[in-house]
């Protein structure tokens, strides 16, 4: 468990350790409750994916980390700095995608990029060489002076992915990023976020393809009514389940109709 | 299903998506507003009647034969009003083809396109032609009550200038989209709805102006040049004044005309219709804007942010359309300032209010796509920058707009009345500094495209806006007049705008 300190500067700092995110105690209650006393751990330059059904939880346990929804209670703490009492130390090292591309229509992919850049404070001379190299692995680089009015969902999709990746975040958190991609496109993706991981980043994503979790993912965490029910590798599921040959779409199944049942 | 039967099954679905649509703009998408709305139009409507009394009372008793000077007035009025549907319609139309909506569903149908898109243009016309008439309903009810049954013909010419309107409106964007392609047109058809909007009003100010160094048009309409000029008082171009004065010959004539009219058009266009809304639907995947290869720029968070809505603003062809029209609407002043600009003439005292009034809704309008129009929210909200800093920045962007057309403008007044400019001056930053603040307390997350709908998100901030803009331009207005009346004025209008903030809702 984390322990917050003062800094003089007024920064809220959270004792040092492994942990690239520390979520204790969110709860977050719409018309019912959405996300109970939820306390989840994902370790510095770790893969994880969090896989649960339509209204578990998992988009509105990842708004209220990145800051886009506060909760009704919980702590959230991004690599020992606490979210909730310095938003803005937190975002500056964590990128969000959501799984519906919101870029700007009458920008190009490399004018949202400069603009992502500025945002973040990125000096020139370093953002728009990434920038430019991010286009190219996604394959935008024939439309980067193309405005986005045109572009297809998953082109879209992927220039959100390019300006969450061109600040060099520590943490990414991606909703659903895979959605409304083709096969290339969600290789090149998958790809890029798999070096991102080997390079130290680290990778929260939140899919319903399960085939993406079971070959990405390190650890996996699956949550059903707001509430974390199983955690760990794949291999760890399988055991806490009894059965070291079952699918994940069988763990996962099996998992997630105990708290409905309930 | 036989042809005719599907004719009039579209029919019924083109009315029935309209209704909902106009009903949906009404009550803000929200059925429970629905008696409040209905309440608030009647009132509205009610209200509407008293201006209109003022206005066009005194010509009730008006009778045929009319001299020459009455029926260049008429006739010029009702050009107007056709000019305004003209507008209205080209914004419809351009707005039709740029919606993909259900093309898809029609475009695979077994259905006859040419049929259906038959229908899909007597629809727009119907819509045209029933917003005139709601609109021009107190001003004939007014003369009908004064002058008698004999103006209820001037319904009938409301039609046929609606559906004139509606069919010539269709023709030039079909033909605009044929001469310069889809990706020109959505952007000219909506500067050409502005200009004809505005222009035949201007082009009367400025005749007037110049000739006779005044800002009221009707100088000119009922001057004795113009009337030496006219045609006789038989010919054929008064007509459609003869119609609205009870001629139900002029009348048949004039609706014949735009039956016929909107006929050809269907007949000619519906082909055309189809593979018009195709190409403006694949007008997104055509790449047609690229820009040029230049290096990132350097700059604060800050300056990133201004940088991203400068562009936004400048590429959106909506607002360059409206701001156009305001720019025109400034031009009869600034001529008026220039003709004026040796002497302090009372006349000047008017170019006051019509600044600080336009300086108001410019800004309003800029709030909304600046402060709630953001494309990416998440993005923004999820960016290392505090929530006051982002606001700030995006604040700052509409007062720079403001400064960048109206300081010319006032800089003029300067050398002519340095007071006036002074106030001028004031009253503008008061009044684009409102119109901002009613748009900061009370936006809602939306998307750029849906700006021509902001007002349904908040009936009490459109009205705030409206009438803060009106109440400064009048409070500077006074003040170069009457001070004290100014200062009441002001005080008044200020209070409006502190019950405003009071009925916004509250945030985190």
């Amino acid at each position: 468990m984390v322990e917050s300190d003062a800094k003089p500067d007024g920064v809220a700092v959270m004792k040092p350790d492994s942990s690239a995110l520390e979520v204790l105690g969110l709860t977050k209650r719409f018309d019912r409750l959405a996300v109970d006393s939820l306390d989840l751990t994902v370790h510095a330059g770790e893969f994880y994916a969090l896989v649960g059904p339509n209204g578990a939880g998992k988009t509105t346990t990842l708004r209220m980390v990145a800051g886009l929804l506060r909760p009704d209670a919980g702590r959230v703490s991004i690599f020992g700095i606490d979210a909730l009492q310095d938003p803005v130390a937190a975002k500056q090292v964590m990128a969000w995608v959501s799984d519906e591309p919101m870029i700007y229509d009458k920008l190009t992919p490399l004018e949202y990029l400069e603009f992502v850049a500025g945002l973040w404070g990125i000096a020139p001379s370093v953002s728009e060489p990434v920038a430019q190299d991010l286009l190219s692995s996604l394959g935008l680089a024939p439309h980067r002076h193309e405005r986005c009015e045109g572009f297809s969902k998953g082109m879209r999709q992927k220039v959100a992915l390019a300006g969450a990746l061109v600040h060099d975040p520590r943490l990414i958190i991606l909703d659903e990023p895979l959605t409304g991609l083709d096969a290339v496109s969600a290789r090149h993706v998958k790809g890029l976020l798999g070096e991102r991981v080997r390079a130290g980043c680290t990778v929260i994503m939140t899919t319903h393809i399960l085939e993406v979790a079971e070959r990405m993912a390190d650890r996996i965490g699956v949550i059903a009514s707001g509430r974390l029910v199983a955690e760990g590798t794949l291999t760890e599921l399988r055991q806490q389940n009894g059965d070291a040959d079952t699918s994940l779409e069988d763990l996962f199944i099996a998992l997630v109709t105990l708290p409905e049942a309930a | 299903m036989s042809s005719a039967t599907a004719l009039s099954w579209f029919a019924r679905h083109e009315l029935r998506l309209a209704w909902r649509e106009w009903f949906a703009m009404m009550t803000g998408g929200r059925r429970k507003r629905t008696r409040a709305a209905i309440i608030g139009l009647v009132c509205f409507a009610a209200l509407l009647h008293l201006p209109a009394w003022a206005v066009i009372g005194r010509f009730a008793e008006l009778q045929l034969p009319l001299d020459k000077s009455s029926l260049i007035v008429i006739s010029a009025t009702i050009f107007l009003a056709w000019t305004l549907m003209l507008s209205q319609a080209i914004e419809s139309v351009t707005r039709v083809f740029y919606a993909r909506a259900d093309l898809d569903l029609i475009m695979s149908s077994p259905a006859t396109l040419a049929n259906l898109f038959s229908v899909r243009i007597a629809a727009i016309a119907l819509t045209v032609t029933m917003m005139a008439l709601l609109f021009s309903t107190p001003f004939i009810d007014v003369l009908v009550i004064g002058g008698g049954a004999r103006w209820l013909t001037a319904f009938g010419v409301v039609v046929a200038l609606g559906l004139s309107g509606a069919a010539i409106a269709i023709a030039v964007t079909i033909l605009l989209f044929r001469l310069i392609g889809p990706a020109r047109t959505r952007l000219i058809a909506q500067i050409l709805a502005a200009i004809i909007g505005a222009g035949f009003v201007i082009a009367l100010q400025v005749a007037a102006i110049m000739s006779y160094g005044t800002l009221s048009r009707f100088t000119i309409l009922t001057s004795g040049t113009l009337a030496a000029y006219a045609p006789d008082v038989d010919s054929i171009w008064w007509w459609p004044a003869r119609a609205v004065m009870g001629d139900s010959e002029a009348l048949l004539l004039l609706l014949g005309l735009a039956l016929v009219l909107l006929g050809s058009v269907m007949a000619v266009f519906s082909h055309r219709f189809a593979d018009t809304a195709i190409d403006a639907a694949a007008y997104g995947t055509s790449g047609m804007w690229r820009a040029k290869e230049r290096p990132f720029r350097t700059g604060s968070r800050q300056q990133a942010l201004r940088r991203k809505e400068f562009s936004l603003l400048w590429r959106d062809p909506w607002l360059i359309s409206q701001t156009l029209m305001q720019l025109l609407y400034l031009v009869p002043p600034a001529l008026l300032l220039w003709r004026n600009f040796a002497d302090s003439a009372a006349a000047l005292t008017l170019i006051t209010p019509v600044i600080v009034m336009a300086a108001g809704q410019l800004a309003g309008g800029l709030a909304w796509l600046t402060i709630s129009g953001e494309d990416a929210p998440d993005l923004v909200a999820t960016a290392p920058l505090t929530p006051a800093s982002l606001i700030r920045a995006k604040i700052e962007v509409v007062l720079i707009a403001v400064a960048v057309i109206f300081c010319p403008l006032v800089a003029a007044l300067a050398f002519a009345s340095p007071y006036q400019a002074a106030i001028s001056a004031g009253a503008v930053i008061v009044s684009a500094a409102s119109a901002t603040a009613i748009q900061l307390w009370f936006r809602v997350q939306a998307r750029r495209s849906q700006f021509r709908r902001r007002q349904t998100s908040s009936r009490l901030a459109t009205i705030a806006e409206a009438f803060s803009s009106i109440g400064w331009a009048a409070t500077a207005a006074l003040l170069l007049a009457l001070p004290v009346a100014g200062l009441i004025s002001g005080l008044i209008t200020a209070s409006l705008v502190a019950v405003t903030w009071k009925f916004s809702p509250k945030r985190d």
